[in-house]
């Protein structure tokens, strides 16, 4: 029985899969014209490989149309409810690492933990007249993380691109970012906070742990595992 | 009749008692502004609320129970002594998969708002629903938050301290980790004791020059005036460890209302500011008694309530089906003056209130539940 599996479509994350799985022996290429969405596999591999967005393959993960996927920890956290009945990781491919991150203002120096951020919310709110604004595209995430924080009188602001723009803009006091050295973070007078690592994102092969298993594709999952070098996943 | 049509006739039994009670029938809309809610909450209110949006009004809310809504009336036409009472569903999002909580369920509510007696106010709401709920012999839990915002307020520590503690009473995690600190129990944290010795050397103003100009609308002046909060707190005193374990004593109080009662006179010889939170207890017991409640077997718990919704500031109380943890309470309700407080711009009204769910009531009477 074939497997699908849902890979990134663009960019140097597709490139890297196809690096992953071609040094463990499984050369997958895109098939046919470079802006077809497909990609093929050898024969023999048991594999339909599909190429879609990232931030889609929890998505489809989740509805089982997915036997397998790879995309950020951070997508499947924040997309799926309940993601670890939902999906089961099963091998972090070691790249696409960023870490999810609270950061404020450089030249807020009495801010460097949230418990600072709390209190700097509160008197925010005093003096402006609303709760002090945190841009994200991750509010799920951060809304879990700054509720178990215990952090008060602030509001997300949706931003779905070019984040680290939305306090010099004025559309937020903080923001809530994925950063992989914290470069353009600074270059934006912006700082972590010492506590703020919301979640640390890494490349994974995703299972769906609800999409149906019969026999024959755990017997195929069980020869693709062995192909890759990978321990037999559970359940 | 489908279940649905039969909890609905059964909330309509409710609401004809709080009418014979003198409650007037009210509606609500569906569909709420969410700023309101979003304002009063925060962002968690998204994970517990379903909302939705259209281009012309912006963000509105499925209503997630009629409390605000009601209040909100009040204060637009009310006159005063008020007291309403409503039946429709409520909307509670589910953020979990596999959860069992319903998305949507029925409320049948009463509120009061009276500037008479409170305890008789609180014990009529408790008793009238408690009443109607006899049958299903439920295990009542009260509490109230008054107690602990008294005691906080009663702290031999800053203004600013006991600002933050009472901001934080309904998140006991933060609460808990506030005390810790301003007791000298938890470190404090590197930057911020760097940045104290700083302040403490008068360095204050060329870090500030140094932080370089700043982004977004929070200005330097604000960021003073936060440095100069942490060098007041600082400069505080430890809380004692005899206003610690009294806390922590207060916040582990749980037993029958009476033994609490006498529990919580024995903490106010050590602080004073709970003896009037004891006086309040004692009258509420009274005016229950009165009603016939038996207060013997009423369990008190001082943290009850503590992580439900913010509004409730006093008398809190829950019934709940003997045995089965798994299900909600039956009914729930309580004290808000304070809600009513941040809804309008005058000072707070008195009011007190208390919900069914009907549904449940009635699955628990035929044994369906």
């Amino acid at each position: 029985m074939r497997l699908r599996l849902g890979l990134p479509s663009k960019g140097r994350l597709m490139d890297q899969c196809f690096d992953w799985f071609k040094a463990r022996g499984l050369a997958l290429g895109r098939s046919g014209q470079a802006r077809e969405y497909a990609a093929a596999a050898p024969g023999e591999a048991e594999l339909d490989v599909v190429l879609m967005a990232a931030a889609e393959v929890p998505r489809e993960l989740a509805a089982g149309r997915l036997h397998l996927g790879v995309t950020g920890t951070d997508l499947v956290r924040e997309t799926l409810p309940d993601w670890a009945e939902t999906v089961g990781e099963w091998a972090r491919l070691g790249f696409g690492q960023a870490d999810l991150v609270i950061a404020v203002p450089q030249a807020w120096i009495d801010v460097d933990t949230l418990d600072d951020l709390d209190a700097a919310a509160a008197a925010f709110r005093r003096v402006h007249g609303h709760r002090l604004r945190i841009a994200t595209k991750y509010h799920r995430l951060v809304r879990d993380f700054l509720r178990e924080a215990g952090v008060a009188d602030y509001q997300l602001v949706d931003s779905q691109g070019a984040t680290e723009a939305a306090v010099r803009n004025r559309a937020a006091e903080a923001v809530a970012d994925i950063t992989t050295t914290g470069e353009t973070l600074r270059a934006n007078h912006l700082k972590v906070l010492s506590d703020g690592l919301v979640l640390r994102s890494e490349a994974t092969l995703f299972l769906a742990r609800t999409a149906p298993w019969p026999e024959a594709a755990r017997a195929a999952r069980a020869r693709l595992a062995q192909r890759l070098g990978l321990a037999q996943p559970d359940g | 009749m489908d279940d649905k049509a039969r909890a609905r006739a059964e909330g309509e039994r409710f609401l004809a008692a709080f009418a014979a009670a003198g409650a007037v029938r009210v509606e609500a809309d569906i569909l709420q502004p969410a700023a309101t809610l979003l304002d009063l909450y925060g962002e968690d209110i998204r994970a517990r609320a379903f909302l939705t949006a259209d281009p012309v009004r912006g963000e509105l809310v499925l209503r997630p129970d009629f409390t605000v809504p009601v209040v909100e009336r009040h204060m637009r036409e009310g006159a005063e002594p008020a007291r309403y009472c409503y039946l429709g569903e409520v909307f509670r999002r589910q953020d979990r998969a596999g959860g069992t909580r319903a998305a949507e369920y029925l409320q049948a509510g009463f509120e009061v708002f009276d500037r008479g007696d409170p305890a008789e106010a609180e014990a009529e709401v408790f008793a009238r629903i408690a009443g109607l709920l006899a049958p299903l012999g439920l295990r009542a839990a009260v509490g109230d938050i008054g107690i602990l915002i008294a005691a906080v307020e009663g702290l031999a520590t800053t203004p600013a301290r006991k600002a933050a503690l009472r901001r934080h009473i309904w998140r006991p995690r933060r609460f808990r980790a506030l005390i810790d600190r301003y007791a000298g129990r938890s470190p404090v944290p590197p930057a911020r004791a760097a940045l104290v010795a700083a302040l403490a050397e008068g360095r204050g103003e060329a870090l500030l020059d140094a932080a370089g100009p700043g982004t977004g609308l929070r200005t330097r002046a604000e960021v003073a005036a936060r440095m100069a909060a942490l060098a007041e707190d600082a400069a505080a005193p430890p809380l004692s460890a005899v206003e610690t374990d009294l806390l922590g004593a207060l916040l582990d109080l749980a037993a029958p209302a009476p033994a609490a009662l006498s529990r919580l006179r024995e903490l106010a010889r050590d602080l004073a500011a709970l003896a009037p939170a004891a006086d309040r207890l004692d009258r509420r017991l009274a005016a229950l008694a009165d009603r016939g409640v038996a207060v013997e077997a009423l369990g008190f718990e001082a943290s009850y309530g503590r992580t439900s919704l913010e509004y409730y500031d006093g008398f809190v109380f829950g019934l709940y089906a003997e045995g089965r943890p798994d299900l909600p309470p039956v009914a729930s309700g309580g004290r808000y003056d304070a809600l009513t407080a941040a809804l309008g711009s005058g000072p707070a009204i008195p009011a007190v209130g208390g919900v069914i769910r009907p549904g449940l009531a009635l699955a628990l009477a035929e044994g369906r539940a």
